[in-house]
């Protein structure tokens, strides 16, 4: 680098270019709240479902689900795609809730299998609508590419 | 070592050093999984596994970073550790805390956890990395605020130098954003959306500071170049990791249910994120080309300049072949993120935890510079059994991700997601093949610790 350019120079565009994005990123962020009633679904946490959907969410979060699944792309990778699992299974909460439910306690020998999680038929419900209502959250190009996820 | 206090660095590191092996041992367990799936079920299931193996890099990296503090920040401020006694005591806290956590994950249920910890209080378990009970993530509130108080003030009353300034900053950008942590909404957008704020502005923002901060430091003391030439540098690099970095978290801004403008502004902001790193790699050769003098601790160099490369290419590289959005569109979650992950943190964050290390650890045990050749060749052992199996299970990992996206997302016939992670195995068995690579290097880079600390040391000055 040249001689003229300094240190104090360096310094200043350090400062004024952090200071600038992360002004920028929050400015993109008002807009996108802004936007986010039109794509995220919240219709649905409001409606009849909202309660067993809130603990669907709970239930997802203490079992940790995520370690495994992905959820729109995000989490584990080792075990299949989840945002999209309701319309994979045919539109239907009950497939849903019959396969959660029918895990075998030790295992499929040598094969990845879920965990037997022992929920009663009101948490099968809630974990079910909590897919449902992720499904159907708009996402850019309607990902994921196909129904495997 | 020149102040007495940065000798409690050496907590944090010993420390660090035993959950990097945890942590490798847990991806061992995880690998073998992929390929034996009912290995350790439903005794370890996968998921806890996992939650082990990216915890503990989590919270060693956190380790090194706060020992690298506790090192370097005295030594700029040319004074004494403002409260040396609290930064042992927080080691201790936090030590016991990530202890206790991690028992918590493999002794019970993640839902019996949760329920002991009194998770429904305030909601913040089960989410990816940010998996620990709240109590313990307000632990490491805590260790982190003592932490930026003990070196804030060590700095206040001291030489305030660029470095330093840098990793304060750094430092409290890693506080501020954790906070996001504990923002847990019921819409499944606005949760992913901020826990981007933890994840992406840590590791491709205020992270950078820090590593940004350690290597200039590293690269002052091995190369005895001018500070204001390296302060420069480091400003210039930062400047860029944050000018593109901030809105580059727009690449994971693609498929969540967030606007489509995101596809544009992640996309290109996020394909100019490998300028900072290649400008890292070439500084880092550069201030090695102009040494002005042949420091002893020959290890450290290597550690700092393989830093360098590998961040580029784990970062950079990899980073950018799957950011843009028409390839994320079909890459998003599959193993070419995986892939990425590893890297990335390898090169990133792991090695200049190590390259931090391999500096101060022969000061703080009381040598005059560096290691033994002994010692120091068998560490050098380390680095390239390491570097090269990583580079091997991301290659593997590529592999794999590929062949992914086109069976379950490209291909005329897509295939279910389990379909083809049968097809994908030979890849997940080479990758745990190098694995095992790995950790024989990780055993001769504990091993060096131990080897030739008898020998005398040859005269050397600083």
């Amino acid at each position: 680098m040249a001689q003229a350019f300094t240190k104090a120079m360096a310094r200043n565009i350090f400062y004024g270019g952090s200071a600038f994005f992360f002004l920028l990123l929050l400015a993109l962020t008002f807009q996108t709240e802004a936007d986010f009633p039109n794509l995220d679904n919240r219709a649905a946490l409001e409606g009849p479902m909202g309660a067993k959907i809130t603990k669907g969410k709970q239930l997802w979060e203490e079992n940790n689900c995520i370690g495994c699944h992905t959820l729109l792309g995000e989490g584990g990778y080792f075990a299949p795609e989840l945002g999209n699992v309701y319309t994979r299974f045919g539109n239907s909460t009950d497939a849903i809730k019959g396969f959660i439910a029918s895990r075998p306690e030790n295992g499929i020998p040598g094969r990845r299998s879920m965990p037997q999680f022992h929920f009663s038929d009101e948490e099968l419900t809630a974990l079910a609508e909590f897919l449902k209502y992720v499904s159907e959250i708009k996402t850019a190009r309607n990902w994921p590419p196909n129904i495997q996820g | 070592m020149k102040y007495k206090s940065q000798s409690v660095a050496k907590l944090y590191f010993i420390a660090a050093i035993a959950l990097f092996v945890a942590q490798i041992l847990f991806g061992l367990i995880m690998g073998l999984q992929y390929v034996m799936g009912d290995f350790l079920f439903p005794a370890i299931p996968f998921n806890v596994a996992r939650m082990v193996h990216t915890n503990a890099l989590i919270i060693w990296l956190l380790m090194a970073f706060m020992g690298a503090a506790y090192y370097l920040v005295p030594e700029e401020a040319e004074t004494e550790l403002f409260a040396p006694w609290l930064a042992t005591l927080t080691f201790w806290i936090f030590l016991i805390a990530a202890g206790a956590t991690v028992a918590g994950y493999l002794l019970l249920s993640y839902s019996e956890l949760a329920k002991l910890t009194m998770n429904e209080l305030l909601p913040t378990m089960g989410r990816e990395f940010l998996e620990q009970p709240t109590i313990t993530k307000l632990g490491i509130v805590v260790v982190v605020l003592s932490l930026l108080f003990n070196i804030g003030m060590t700095i206040l009353k001291g030489r305030k130098t660029s470095i330093n300034l840098i990793l304060l900053l750094g430092l409290t950008g890693l506080a501020v954003f954790f906070l996001f942590s504990f923002y847990n909404p019921v819409n499944v957008v606005r949760d992913k959306y901020y826990w981007w704020w933890v994840v992406h502005l840590w590791v491709e923002g205020v992270w950078e500071l820090i590593l940004g901060a350690m290597l200039a430091f590293v690269l002052i003391k091995v190369t005895g170049v001018d500070r204001e030439v390296i302060e420069k540098w480091l400003y210039i690099v930062i400047a860029m990791v944050l000018i593109t970095g901030l809105i580059g978290t727009g690449h994971h801004y693609f498929w969540i249910g967030t606007p489509d403008y995101w596809l544009w502004w992640g996309s290109i902001f996020s394909a100019m994120e490998p300028i900072p790193f290649f400008m890292m790699t070439v500084f880092a050769f550069n201030m090695v080309n102009k040494r002005r003098r042949e420091h002893p601790n020959k290890v450290a160099t290597l550690w700092a300049l393989g830093t360098a490369v590998m961040a580029f290419l784990g970062a950079g590289v990899w980073g950018f072949l799957h950011t843009l959005s028409p390839v994320n569109y079909y890459t998003h979650g599959t193993q070419i993120t995986a892939a990425h992950g590893h890297m990335a943190f390898y090169g990133a964050y792991v090695m200049i935890s190590l390259t931090m290390i391999s500096y101060a650890m022969p000061l703080l045990r009381g040598r005059n510079a560096a290691n033994p050749g002994k010692s120091q060749v068998l560490e050098m052992w380390s680095f390239w059994l390491m570097t090269v199996s990583m580079v091997f299970i991301t290659l593997f990992l590529t592999g794999a991700g590929i062949l992914q996206s086109y069976l379950q997302r490209i291909s005329e016939n897509p295939m279910p997601f389990m379909v083809v992670q049968d097809q994908i195995s030979l890849f997940y068995w080479l990758r745990e093949i190098a694995g095992l690579v790995f950790l024989i290097g990780l055993v001769l880079y504990v091993a060096s610790f131990f080897v030739g600390q008898n020998e005398p040391e040859a005269a050397v000055a600083d």
